[in-house]
């Protein structure tokens, strides 16, 4: 293939990731920005959000775009109440501490995992697209249903982004961001405003899911490589800046993306970790992070 | 109920001297009992037991699910008909994650742990490799139904046979002909970044050269990899056909990708099942595959020839005509594989009876008996087809299939000789102590 439409391909490819990874890196992200947990269950999130996408969508008969769209709307719900229901059962009880609740997450990684093995299986299993249209480029065809998944994301994107600059609850959970004392002095429920936050950033984790679902099927073990792409996207993005996650989060998708369809994959990851290696050390606080308060 | 709430402490002296009898008299009902000693004494009435090392999470699951429906369905058929040498037969699974390191725990505990006779049913070729070792340090016979070459090629040890399905080599060996007539003379071949993979990349290029052909690139694909178009612009203009086969939980998406990206403007296909296996191949987006080829061990499909062994195993194993279970079609089978763990069994079956297998201690009797095996006769215990034996490397040979998948169905196209799978055997297990 020549280098042109190569080069087009790839970074298709990288976008397609990069969409996904900005809103599931975005929830990580968050949870870590607000309530400083770094929540390693988060690729289980993703995962039962795929899971419980195939589940719903097995349930809905018609077509296929109804069950897709019942599964985009519920799906990222369940998956945020049963995030809401580990932060006040777990979490809280752990006073947040980071080094109890890097503990506790890798136990829910575990639970969750395993209860999705016993209930759904170890197989694989797909949920139809909402529509198949394929796009005729000269050189080769690419579907259609992924390029939405780009729109769809960057349109979850801006919302989020609104929700945190615009809005009162950005507001709110910005004051909790920025110091915990303080806003509760103020009358902001911290506890409540945490617990929304971690279901938050699971519900976008299921959300990113849902999207990816009718490209790559349901499976149990699908959470791990998602959550390590997102970490890298956030360590270099700066640990709880929205801009720094979806600058890299385009960052890595694309590089992914290009280094895959020229090189290989495996050298995209050495590279992407290479990249965390030296932010870490030239600038720890990430490209877009603010320095330790 | 008053006496015992104001004054427990009686009631609970009697529960306690209760106790004490019930365990004298268990005790000394187990030193006398008569079913103890007739146990004892004819042990030959007690279950030959085979630990089924089985895939039933990981990468391997939906072959794994499979292999123990086919693995139960033949048991259950021996066991009906007598057992071995008049015992019946238990299968104990356990799971190995498809993951080497596990499997070879597995294998172990096996040996030590539940003391089984044997162990059996693996699949995938890096558990296979992983495990064999520690069968070999363990003395304890390995029968694998994985199809890889590893077995064949002499890597593995005395104890690791695989008489129930082809290995890889020989099965690229016999199709390489039909490829090179039928299909196309440039090929590129896309292939699992693993062991199982390095078999095809290793053999069949020489196999296309003998036929006037040739591979013009090799693309190799990681088993856990869940996107696969980024590889696709790899696949050289002038390829005239693609050589696919892949494995692990994303086959599905792999084959999808591979339409969304050539349509039905696409160069010739030729794929072994495992792209798709246990996937329904009238999936949406597979709409691109009509037309195209498959490999097969055993057909998915019910052939208007299937010999009456055929029907009894497919009835047995309990697969309609699709090949999907009976009462679900959405469950699919991996029926170009399975029927190995069924024919394996009966393999065991015969090599125990040759050498009057009683216990642990037949157990180097029983490979000599299996490698004296040199062939298996079409029939209930080998529906796939005959088979030859080679006692020296541990393998079988047997016919392959060629589908064409048209109006949503495989049919049988092409089925070759045993001999079209010839080559030279290099290995001999014989040569090193049990």
């Amino acid at each position: 293939m020549a280098f042109g439409p190569h080069l087009l391909l790839a970074t298709l490819e990288g976008l397609v990731t990069s969409a996904v990874l900005a809103l599931m890196a975005l929830g990580l992200s968050l949870v870590f920005g607000v309530m400083r947990v770094v929540n390693v269950a988060h690729g289980e999130f993703f995962m039962l959000g795929a899971v419980l996408a195939w589940w719903i969508a097995s349930l809905v008969s018609g077509h296929p775009a109804i069950g897709f769209l019942a599964a985009l709307a519920i799906s990222p719900l369940i998956v945020g109440a049963v995030a809401f229901a580990a932060d006040r059962l777990v979490l809280r009880r752990l006073n947040y501490e980071p080094e109890a609740t890097i503990v506790a997450t890798i136990g829910l990684l575990y639970i969750i995992q395993q209860l999705a093995l016993t209930f759904y299986g170890p197989q694989a299993r797909p949920v139809d697209a909402p529509f198949t249209y394929r796009i005729l480029f000269p050189w080769f065809g690419y579907s259609g249903y992924k390029l939405s998944i780009i729109a769809t994301s960057a349109l979850l994107l801006i919302f989020t982004w609104f929700v945190l600059t615009r809005t009162r609850i950005g507001l709110v959970m910005r004051a909790t961001q920025y110091d915990r004392e303080t806003a509760q002095a103020f009358g902001i429920p911290v506890g409540r405003v945490y617990a929304g936050v971690f279901a938050l950033g699971a519900m976008l984790a299921a959300i990113a899911a849902v999207l990816i679902v009718p490209i790559t099927q349901a499976h149990y073990l699908m959470g791990l490589n998602p959550l390590l792409l997102s970490f890298i996207v956030v360590i270099i993005g700066g640990l709880g800046s929205l801009r720094g996650t979806v600058v890299a989060a385009l960052l890595i998708g694309v590089s992914d993306g290009v280094i895959s369809a020229f090189f290989s994959p495996t050298l995209a990851k050495i590279i992407a970790t290479l990249a965390v290696a030296m932010v870490l050390v030239f600038r720890p606080q990430g490209l877009f992070g603010s320095a330790a308060k | 109920m008053t006496d015992t709430i104001s004054n427990p402490g009686p009631a609970r002296l009697r529960l306690d001297r209760r106790t004490v009898l019930k365990g004298v008299a268990a005790s000394a009902g187990l030193a006398a009992a008569p079913g103890f000693v007739r146990y004892s004494q004819a042990q030959s009435a007690a279950p030959i037991r085979i630990g089924f090392q089985c895939h039933r999470t990981g990468i391997g699951a939906a072959y794994g699910r499979w292999y123990e429906k086919t693995t139960n369905a033949a048991v259950k058929l021996i066991n009906d008909a007598g057992g071995i040498n008049g015992r019946p037969v238990e299968i104990i699974v356990e799971d190995d994650g498809t993951d080497a390191k596990r499997g070879a725990e597995v294998v172990a505990k096996f040996a030590s742990q539940h003391k089984t006779d044997i162990v059996y049913g693996t699949l995938f070729s890096h558990v296979v490799t992983g495990s064999a070792p520690t069968a070999g340090e363990l003395k304890i016979p390995y029968y694998v139904v994985s199809e890889g070459y590893h077995v064949a090629s002499g890597k593995m040890n005395r104890y690791c046979l695989q008489p129930g399905i082809t290995d890889v080599r020989s099965q690229v060996t016999s199709v390489a002909p039909w490829i090179a007539a039928n299909a196309g003379k440039k090929v590129t071949m896309i292939f699992p970044d693993y062991a199982f993979g390095y078999d095809h990349r290793d053999y069949l290029p020489p196999a296309l050269k003998a036929q006037g052909a040739e591979v013009i690139a090799q693309i190799a694909i990681p088993p856990t990899e869940s996107s696969f178009t980024r590889y696709f612009p790899q696949i050289p203009a002038e390829t005239e056909v693609i050589y696919h086969v892949m494995v692990g939980p994303a086959v599905l998406t792999f084959v999808k990708e591979l339409g969304e990206f050539y349509g039905s403007n696409r160069p010739q296909l030729f794929g072994f099942i495992d792209s798709l296996e246990a996937v329904d191949i009238n999936s949406p987006g597979l709409e691109f595959l009509d037309g195209s080829h498959f490999w097969e061990g055993s057909p998915r499909y019910a052939q208007p020839n299937d010999s009456d062994a055929q029907k009894v195993y497919r009835a047995a194993v309990g697969i309609d005509d699709n090949g999907a279970a009976v009462g679900d079609p959405k469950d699919v089978s991996t029926a170009a594989h399975m029927f190995g763990c069924w024919e394996t069994l009966y393999v065991i079956k015969k090599a125990m009876e040759d050498s009057g297998y009683k216990g642990p201690e037949d157990r180097a009797k029983l490979i000599e008996a299996t490698e004296a095996l040199t062939e298996f006769k079409e029939g209930n215990e080998h529906p796939q087809g005959d088979k030859v034996f080679n006692g020296k490397n541990h393998q079988c040979y047997g016919h392959q299939n060629i589908s064409k998948l048209e109006g949503g169905k495989l049919n049988v196209v092409h089925r070759t000789s045993i001999e079209d799978g010839h080559y030279e055997v290099e290995a001999d297990y014989t040569t090193q102590p049990l």
